[in-house]
């Protein structure tokens, strides 16, 4: 398992132990964790599951897939670490990530 | 019991306010989304959220897809994760049937008499499979995929070998044939019309369709008009054409469209045409009723017109109406339909609906299975059809969203990013 923080944009904090395996969108629906809408279910065909990831945490969760980059170049208030959290997969490695949520996925 | 419906005035009222009680016919995408967003809205009455079907609130879109292939399990598929219903107060009855709907008495009547007062009623009764008027439909061996159970018998009659009818070209009968080929199994899709997704997608995306799905081993007959289904005891054996010719199969999966499951509304007098027709918060003709999902008779601000969707955005987007409206937000902003579809190795992202388009604009390569057509009116985009170009799709959502005029030249450059186009 891997504990994964999920921050609200009001500051809630959330964690959660999520199976590897799972993407990190995948981990805040199961554990009822609000501020991901992830509409399309993970298709990465939406841009409504948009996190930030902390500081520390992006060589570990990877680059964008070019589909994702795409995305998120049109979505909100987008920033450097924004990833869409359907395409990070979680493993053991990721055991501690800290992921911040938008004030809105649409 | 007479009570007083109250519209939620949050910040003008000094005067306590009842929290009206909340029924939601149907569990599906729409009535779970909105029982969800009630509760996030600030809802604090009582919600019941009542399911025909055994199983909580599910994505059915991966049951062409991921689910069909195995790639994803049942829990994979539930929109919330467990426990999210008993900790929201949100009283889920499942395998229930509603019988009918008592307006003057502001009441659901259940199967087997029990009634369930309302205040407010989300009716999100979603819609079913069309029937093939034709002898042989209720043959084993054809399916239709609509829910779980659908996609239970489909997938463990499917396997390495298997002949695979489908009948009509449409996203469910082209989803099951990817899927259907991963798994191995011998396709061949009938689609009555000339080409395939007739209803619902450009020529130029049609034929793509048809080329891609021919590449990988499906064989795709076009005006293949179904006469017969054909039997060897009381089972499927072979698709009979009105040409006379016919197709030996396994098993068939009919997916020739979904009518709205109307019977509860018309019944209970609301006004209804090609769905229950509904205003741009989701309200009936009844005031204390509201209708969201594929059972709706919508408005479509962009286009200017009523129309039915079939679509989860559409789902998602009228249950945030429908609970914005009984927790008394502002109603959301109109936003642009859309849908998606994966075959193979192919996503495809539609925005906006194509009525009566003057141009059709394509971008990109076709060949290389990435592009998109634009659909235009007056220089307006109406739709975009996206094949493994997102940023195709985003920037067309954004033009059509602004009713924005565009220059097809400048669109049909690849050259020129769509960043810049939509700008």
């Amino acid at each position: 398992m891997a504990k994964i923080t999920y921050i609200e944009f009001d500051g809630t904090e959330h964690t959660a132990d999520v199976k590897p395996g799972l993407s990190v969108m995948e981990g805040a629906i199961r554990n009822n964790i609000p501020g991901i809408d992830a509409d399309c279910g993970g298709a990465c065909a939406c841009a409504t599951c948009h996190v930030y990831v902390d500081g520390a945490w992006r060589a570990a969760t990877g680059e964008r897939s070019a589909m994702e980059d795409s995305m998120l170049d049109f979505a909100e208030n987008v920033a450097d670490n924004s990833r869409l959290s359907c395409q990070i997969r979680v493993t053991d490695a990721l055991d501690g990530l800290v992921v911040r949520m938008p004030e809105s996925q649409h | 019991m007479a009570t007083v419906c109250h519209r939620l005035e949050p910040y003008s009222s000094a005067i306590p306010v009842t929290q009206p009680r909340v029924v939601i016919v149907g569990a599906g995408h729409a009535g779970g989304t909105a029982a969800a967003l009630l509760r996030q809205f600030g809802h604090e009455g009582p919600i019941t959220l009542l399911g025909e079907e055994p199983l909580p609130p599910y994505q059915r879109p991966p049951l062409s897809k991921a689910w069909l292939k195995g790639e994803a399990g049942a829990e994979d598929l539930f929109l919330k994760g467990d426990g999210f219903y008993t900790q929201h107060g949100i009283d889920l009855r499942l395998s229930t049937r509603v019988e009918a709907i008592d307006r003057s008495g502001s009441a659901v009547v259940l199967e087997g008499g029990e009634r369930l007062p309302y205040e407010r009623l989300i009716l999100a009764a979603g819609a079913r499979p069309r029937r093939l008027p034709l002898p042989g439909a209720e043959l084993e061996g054809v399916l239709e995929l609509r829910n779980a159970a659908d996609a239970e018998r489909l997938k463990s009659a499917l396997g390495p070998g298997r002949r695979l009818a489908v009948i009509g070209g449409g996203y469910i009968g082209l989803e099951v044939a990817a899927s259907a080929r991963a798994l191995g199994a011998e396709v061949v899709v009938l689609e009555r019309e000339h080409r395939l997704l007739p209803r619902v997608a450009g020529q130029d995306l049609s034929g793509f369709f048809c080329a891609y799905h021919g590449a990988r081993g499906v064989d795709c007959r076009m005006g293949a008009a179904v006469a017969a289904l054909e039997r060897s005891g009381g089972a499927i054996a072979a698709v009979r054409l009105s040409n006379g010719s016919s197709i030996d199969c396994d098993l068939a999966l009919v997916g020739v469209g979904a009518q709205p499951n109307l019977e509860l509304a018309q019944a209970a007098g609301l006004d209804c045409a090609d769905g229950v027709i509904v205003d741009i918060e989701a309200r009936t003709s009844d005031p204390a009723i509201y209708a969201i999902g594929d059972v709706t008779w919508r408005p479509l601000p962009l286009y200017d017109r009523m129309f039915r969707l079939e679509s989860v955005p559409n789902a998602l987007e009228q249950a945030r109406q429908a609970a914005a409206s009984i927790c008394g937000r502002p109603a959301p902003v109109p936003e642009v339909p859309w849908f998606w579809s994966d075959q193979y190795d192919l996503k495809l992202q539609i925005a906006g609906l194509s009525f009566d388009p003057d141009r059709i604009v394509i971008r990109g390569d076709v060949s290389s299975a990435r592009f998109a057509t634009f659909h235009l009116k007056d220089r307006r985009v109406l739709c975009v059809e996206a094949v493994n170009a997102p940023a195709e799709f985003m920037g067309g959502r954004l033009l059509i969203g602004r009713r924005a005029e565009v220059d097809p030249e400048r669109l049909a450059d690849s050259a020129v990013s769509m960043k810049e186009v939509a700008a």
